[in-house]
């Protein structure tokens, strides 16, 4: 075996693909952001193997750098609504957030 | 040799706490594995030569992201009484989705014949400092304000509503101390 681009763009299609079925199939919320951090951790290893395997250069590198830097502020709004979710209802069951005013 | 050995060695670490993430009923367990996951994706950025990115995703995510996830998990703890028990039929659909979304993704990574060149393993932190701030400068400001707007939206979400110091509370306390 000589580990090639397939090989990391495999690991990313794995990682997207269990992802995807947290996002679908979880109801605590906490887990299905779980979910969406694994599907950005697919897409990163994506773009930083096609930047050291495909195309010279190292903008795959930054995309990577700009896609941590959302998740990490997409984690910071998405965890404080959690929170708000479960003061005010009491159960951070995604499926339990109907109305938008208690 | 060694290399084919560490590549798995990274692949396994970062996909099988993936299926640990996603099918273990403990959530905390769960937040866990996630740390292996993460810590994984960062050994393959460092095996693709980018060490920037390795240790920007062990700084961000494993000491910045999933802290702050572990903080919610133990934070909004479900007793297991309210927890829901559902059947097959939830995880079907997802499943067969899922699956199907990874065998579309397969056959196009085994059937395209990738144009793979020769890719220098130069330290890429000067670069990236380059590129930040010529070609890149503006999706770096602007990234620097959607932090700023997250943060502030986090800290207005997450606030106590009662000691807010909104209008109406301030009216209240007003009318209390009246008397």
């Amino acid at each position: 075996m000589n580990v090639g681009l397939p090989h990391f763009l495999t690991v990313g299609a794995v990682l997207f693909a269990l992802g995807l079925f947290a996002v679908m199939s979880r109801r605590n919320a906490v887990a299905i952001l779980m979910g969406v951090e694994l599907m950005l951790n697919a897409a990163n290893v994506n773009f930083v193997a096609f930047s050291r395997y495909v195309q010279d250069g190292i903008d795959g590198q930054l995309m990577a750098a700009f896609v941590i830097v959302l998740a990490a502020a997409e984690a910071a709004v998405a965890l404080a609504i959690v929170l708000a979710l479960y003061r005010n209802y009491g159960t951070v069951h995604a499926d339990t957030a109907q109305s938008l005013k208690r | 040799m060694i290399r084919d050995l560490v590549f798995v060695l990274l692949a396994l670490l970062t996909v099988v706490p993936a299926f640990w993430v996603v099918f273990s009923r403990n959530i905390v367990h769960a937040g866990f594995a996630l740390l292996f996951t993460l810590v994984g994706v960062a050994g393959l950025y460092g095996f693709l030569g980018a060490d920037f990115l390795a240790v920007t995703q062990l700084m961000v995510y494993v000491g910045g992201v999933l802290v702050l996830v572990l903080f919610t998990v133990m934070m909004t703890h479900v007793p297991a009484a309210k927890r829901s028990r559902h059947g097959l039929d939830r995880y079907v659909p997802p499943a067969v989705f899922a699956a199907a979304v990874f065998g579309v993704l397969y056959k196009v990574i085994t059937a395209v014949k990738w144009n793979v060149g020769e890719a220098s393993t130069a330290p890429t932190t000067t670069e990236i400092g380059t590129q930040l701030m010529t070609n890149y400068v503006f999706p770096f400001e602007y990234v620097s304000i959607v932090l700023l707007a997250a943060m502030v939206g986090a800290a207005i979400l997450i606030r106590e509503r009662s000691h807010a110091g909104s209008d109406d509370a301030i009216a209240e306390e007003k009318q209390e101390a009246r008397p």
